[in-house]
């Protein structure tokens, strides 16, 4: 069936064997269905399951917060855990923004998890905005300590991971008013409940914020503080500084936290290309073992993927897949070279960087969350069930598009970036990265025939000749949104009600933007790899994801003139014929993701196909079925026969 | 804010008052917050409102199995129900497809609610496929009874609703087998479990298939049978029958089935509309209360519903929901006026229903499952807290995108309906109703400059010419389907390949058609409308749902002629302006719809916008808010200490 072994994809692309045999037969780790488990069993079960993380870290020494963060989503999959933000941003933040006696007093209680700590940033009014949070840290010099309130509902810190019932610490942002002045928003570490007994204390209220689509193991959090005070030294002091007597010193440079965004932006990338690759495994995998109606009438059923639909839903998905782990490898690898500039105050890099990783996790994380479901509906039926495991993937996955900055938002940031190298090429300065395809821009008003000529120079079965084409149609895009923009700043005085008038065009244009990216780095990748029948393979995903991305958008490249009309039926054919082409090695493809059925958590992705049998035992343990007769049952009936 | 009230708009768009206060204030379905329950309880709950519910079914004398479901849909909102199968399929089947004696037999057992029954076609292995169906039934002369068998793992009934643990009875679909021979699917009255003890009868496993993505209330089963024997009169026999010797007698025609998938996947229709108006109700609603980042400098923080990309997301949605509703009433009607022809032997109009409602199904459930999704993430983060509502609503709805006919498979069964009209029309025939356009196809192929000449035609702010370049790309898009099919057949021996071949494109040709009818529905609904502020408003809609179709599916309109490069950047320009017309509107648009705050169920999308104490309130009764400091921490800290010291 398959022309090429998983082995000799995963060795050759993603350069790595696996590291989940580190903890796959691991006792501690195993677990009973999480699916037929309350919400509180699964909050109890996930701690009980982070208190043994935390060993098995030390005993593999692993300490860095990239690579914590790494372990855990490797080998253990979807696995949520309240102590996340403790591992994360709190170690994180408490690591890089205090001062050496900061670090001295805090550091060893972190990373001994004497005390376990979150990240409180979010009010319930107030997320994108966050000169908007209404938190205040008044400085109160008689006592050296600083006075937090949630003045208001909107206050109320909503939201954060393990706030509400594991955590006793908290970094809590708020705006710091000392000697009678707002100093804008600071960090504090603030702690809510008492060691010991876990008690809140005095002054604090604090909670669960109740049930929500998925994370039923995350005790996401509210925190509202009345006349809560905390000494003078619990400010995060490394930039910013209250002295004791209330004068306030300004931070050098604000853009470092930057590098914190781009860091978790660049993890949400890989989270996309992750949660997409299992779902596509496990919806690829089924479809080899589910048999459906005739293609030959008196013929047994086909394979479901052997239907041109289905290929067509799933393979596109596929190289979706694979097209965003080359992405996030990028991105990955750019923040680690520059983050190295960054700390010796180098920071030209970053502002591309934050723009371009903006874009790539809206980009990344809404072509995922729509492709779960599509990989979920794909299996039909059972899809629904949570035996499928793909809901699980998909709620588990879906708040990527909402958080650590809103799609959206996200997308319009890149196109500020877009914009600026824009108006930059049209004052006759050049661009450098990967927007220096607006440099041609000029070029090309002063040779108008340009456009025209190009059309003929697409080929539509070369990689390199359709990055050609994305670039054509970003530039156009951007182009054409700067100049809306101009066109509305004409008319109307305000710049941010030009911007707002013209943001769907320029999300519009950084989905552009973000699409050539991707479609160059996939291309870009297909150099690297030296097993010639993988490249090949490679080379055919590479394909089908352009050519579909194309047949998907064909308005934009016909009225850029990229493409002609018979250039879009050749694309919308030969798009068909790579679903033929892909066929006999989809599942080797999918199984290279070496994903193992512990943490797939799918009856239908199993990697021995035995699906009927498994859903059957499955099914037999949901907790409706742990008595035959059910009591209420039968009350409500003697209620309806009364 | 607004300059229309959402009572002039409900009164002259949905013709209607809501029904709903017959049960809104009702204290017997007063309910806990469901959020809260496990499933276990939620199932207990909807036993209990069940139960109730057939009080009150009968106290308002409703008894016809469409009013139930509307009463049920309109009134009480998302509520699922285990007996959900008995009062639409389980009865219907029985009134619709026994003898007279059976009637007598059962009826009376069925609308008493004496038996509980399901239906139960799907089997493990097998959904779309029916004559797949691996269930047995055998006739047994000597004795009388049919032997029912469940040969296969994969010939496990899965997934009926009600079947795990509520229905003592089931009407079971198996492939008959008499005097050796197999004569295809019928259908069989089956008692599972004993009345009054309520135990699976011998020979019977049955059970709850465990949980799913949503219908946490709904014990959708299983069901195993072993050498289980039924009485003969106990098969269906209205039409197919087996008498006493074992000798089959034929049905007189297959087709009559075809009303009931009709009916049913026409209110998956109403249900897309139903379920994205609900979603669209919730998000503008909030979007409206919250507040966040600048538009101006250093003034307060606008509503994000004044973001054009907020506008963007939700308007052309709020749209597509009254579209909806108008396809919905329409297919409906349709349904009602010809099922009296179909009840006096005259078919002739099934076929095109028939195919319409598969696609239309299909369209409808897949843009109202993204939809809400959209509505959910345009929330930000308190979408995904289940205090939003919308993710119950979601999985609630989206089923309907694989069940009842699995989407992608409804869409190919209407093209080959169009495809059957292309070749008709191709071959000198006329064909009428909805694809009569493509009769128009061979004088254009005549007319060579026809499609050219259509380009300067098309009037971007005229629905009525919208219409007319709907048309031409569902004509273009049948016609690219039918020669590219054709185009396989000539160089390929089988029929079923060349189709699988060229599905993809036959998808696109019924996804452009549905368009059209839906485009077209929309528009001819604004002449009826009498209130001259209302048509201006929702003509300003109908223009917006045509015009971002176009703008989203440009390619088509494009490669077609039918619109120019410069038509498509002032539709692209239009459908932004659009965007700011509607805005005023927006709320009253959504109050329209006339959802309670109690079938609503969302602390976001409050009629009084008092989102954030409630929200506050509503989390307070989180179950794990029960306890201060959690004793499971405590006892987790124990349990680790004792196993490895240094964590706390």
């Amino acid at each position: 069936m398959c022309s090429l072994s998983r082995a000799v994809i995963t060795e050759f692309v993603f350069l790595c064997l696996s590291p989940e045999a580190l903890v796959i037969n691991d006792p501690d780790f195993q677990h009973e269905d999480l699916n037929f488990l309350s919400r509180s069993q699964r909050y109890e079960q996930a701690i009980r399951k982070s208190s043994l993380m935390v060993m098995k870290l030390r005993e593999y020494g692993i300490a860095d917060p990239e690579e914590i963060y790494w372990f855990k989503r490797t080998c253990l999959g979807n696995f949520i855990e309240p102590f996340g933000l403790h591992f994360s941003m709190f170690h994180k933040t408490i690591e890089t923004q205090t001062t050496d006696a900061q670090k001295k007093k805090w550091l060893p209680l972190v990373r001994g998890v004497k005390i376990i700590g979150t990240y409180a940033q979010t009010e319930m009014g107030h997320g994108t905005h966050l000169r908007g949070l209404e938190t205040t840290a008044t400085y109160d010099p008689a006592t050296q300590e600083f006075i937090l309130n949630s003045p208001t509902v909107t206050s109320i810190k909503w939201w954060p991971g393990g706030l509400g019932k594991t955590s006793n610490h908290a970094i809590v942002l708020a705006q710091l008013y000392t000697q009678g002045q707002c100093k804008g928003l600071h960090a504090f570490i603030v702690p809510i409940r008492q060691l010991g007994t876990h008690e809140p204390l005095p002054g604090i209220t604090v909670g669960d914020i109740g049930p929500k689509f998925g994370y039923d193991e995350m005790d996401n959090g509210y925190l509202k503080m009345d006349n809560f005070r905390i000494p003078r030294e619990n400010m995060l002091m490394k930039y910013a500084q209250v002295e004791p007597d209330g004068t306030y010193v300004k931070p050098v440079s604000d853009k470092l936290t930057y590098g914190t965004m781009v860091f978790i932006r660049s993890l949400i990338v890989g989270d996309s290309a992750r949660s997409l690759s299992r779902a596509c495994t496990i919806a690829i995998r089924y479809s080899a073992v589910r048999h459906q109606s005739e293609l030959k009438p008196g013929a047994p059923e086909p394979q479901i993927l052997d239907y041109q639909t289905q290929q067509y839903k799933l393979f596109p998905l596929l190289a979706t897949a694979y097209a965003f782990h080359f992405v996030g490898a990028y991105i990955k690898d750019t923040y680690h070279r520059i983050s190295g500039d960054i700390h010796d105050g180098d920071l030209s890099e970053l502002p591309e960087l934050h723009a371009l990783t903006a874009g790539l996790k809206a980009f990344t994380s809404w072509t995922a969350n729509a492709g779960i479901e599509e990989c979920r509906m794909a299996c039909g039926g059972h899809g629904y069930s949570r035996c499928s495991g793909i809901p699980d993937i998909y709620v588990t996955f879906t708040p990527s598009c909402t958080y650590e900055g809103e799609n959206t938002v996200m997308m319009l940031q890149t196109a500020r970036f877009l914009v600026k190298s824009y108006n930059q090429v049209s004052s006759g300065q050049r661009v450098t990265g990967m927007v220096s395809y607006l440099n041609d821009l000029s070029r090309q008003r002063i040779q108008p025939q340009h456009v025209a000529g190009r059309t003929e120079a697409v080929r539509i079965n070369d990689p390199v000749s359709l990055v050609e084409a994305y670039k054509a149609r970003a530039a156009r895009l951007v182009e054409a949104a700067a100049k809306n923009l101009q066109a509305e700043l004409n008319h109307r005085k305000s710049k941010e009600d030009a911007w707002n008038r013209t943001s769907v065009d320029l999300v519009r244009a950084s989905e552009a933007h973000c699409h050539y990216v991707i479609v160059k780095l996939f291309t870009a990748k297909l150099s690297e790899i030296s097993n010639a029948a993988v490249c090949a393979v490679l080379t055919e995903l590479c394909l089908l994801y352009a050519l579909y991305g194309i047949s998907r958008n064909a308005g934009d490249f016909l009225q850029a003139g990229i493409l002609t009309d018979t250039q879009i039926t050749q694309v919308n054919q030969r798009v068909k014929e790579l679903l033929a082409v892909i066929r006999p090695n989809a599942v080797a493809l999918v199984d290279s993701f070496d994903f193992h059925d512990v943490h797939l958590g799918s009856v239908l992705g199993r990697y021995d196909g035995n699906v009927y049998e498994n859903m059957f035992e499955w099914a037999k343990k949901s907790p409706l079925n742990k008595t035959e007769v059910r009591k209420p049952y039968l009350v409500g009936l003697n209620d309806l026969w009364r």
